[in-house]
């Protein structure tokens, strides 16, 4: 499987999901720092994918949704957006509620 | 001709923008990984009729579109504020 089925196949078993530099414990940016600090104050489970850990995975994502930088957080196999997408979404309310339903909904189907 | 001018220029070519602030935070990330590509971090704030009707990630892809010859040679990382002119009008009477 090549990098770009990879990415497909983990945005679409993921419900939510973050490319990031590092982890949501040990993040290695500014960026990806403040977007899983937002995600875990919205309280909801959500996977990570450690880029500097891949490679292929790190080349083949911009390409992926034509979305040049780091992070990127997919929801329900979309992506949202970067850092200030998810901070804006964070401060307006919006991203609970689209998080909160992207778990109810992957119970629903689980 | 500076990072700063480049980036502006790109953006005015594309978007018409009728507002365009540029800042060059690079200083803020120096010994980061990043910072060792030698390309730089930088905030833009972006008021354009362009983008009326269009989500956020729509808005933000455009400026990525426009500016993204300098995305390989200039810069590492973009913080991006992007709204219409009736959002800026409601966002500086509100603070």
């Amino acid at each position: 499987m090549d990098a770009l089925e990879r990415i497909k196949q983990q945005v679409t078993e993921n419900p939510i999901i973050i490319y990031m530099k590092g982890s949501p414990d040990f993040p290695q940016c500014g960026f990806s720092a403040r977007s899983t600090q937002a995600l875990k104050a919205c309280n909801v489970p959500f996977s990570f994918i450690n880029i500097f850990e891949d490679e292929e995975i790190y080349r083949a994502l911009p390409k992926f949704a034509n979305w040049p930088t780091f992070p990127q957080l997919y929801v329900k196999g979309e992506l949202i957006g970067g850092c200030d997408i998810t901070l804006d979404l964070f401060q307006s309310g919006e991203l609970k509620k689209m998080l909160d339903e992207a778990v109810a909904s992957g119970k629903k189907a689980a | 001709m500076t990072r700063i001018e480049k980036i502006r220029g790109a953006l005015q070519l594309t978007l018409q923008p009728q507002q365009i602030e540029v800042e060059d935070e690079s200083h803020l990330h120096a010994g980061h990984a990043g910072a060792a590509t030698g390309r730089g971090h930088f905030n833009v704030k972006v008021v354009a009729e362009a983008f009326t009707g269009q989500s956020l990630i729509a808005r933000h892809r455009m400026v990525y579109a426009a500016v993204d010859a300098l995305m390989q040679t200039d810069i590492h990382a973009l913080s991006i504020r992007a709204l219409t002119p009736a959002e800026s009008v409601a966002q500086s009477s509100s603070n």
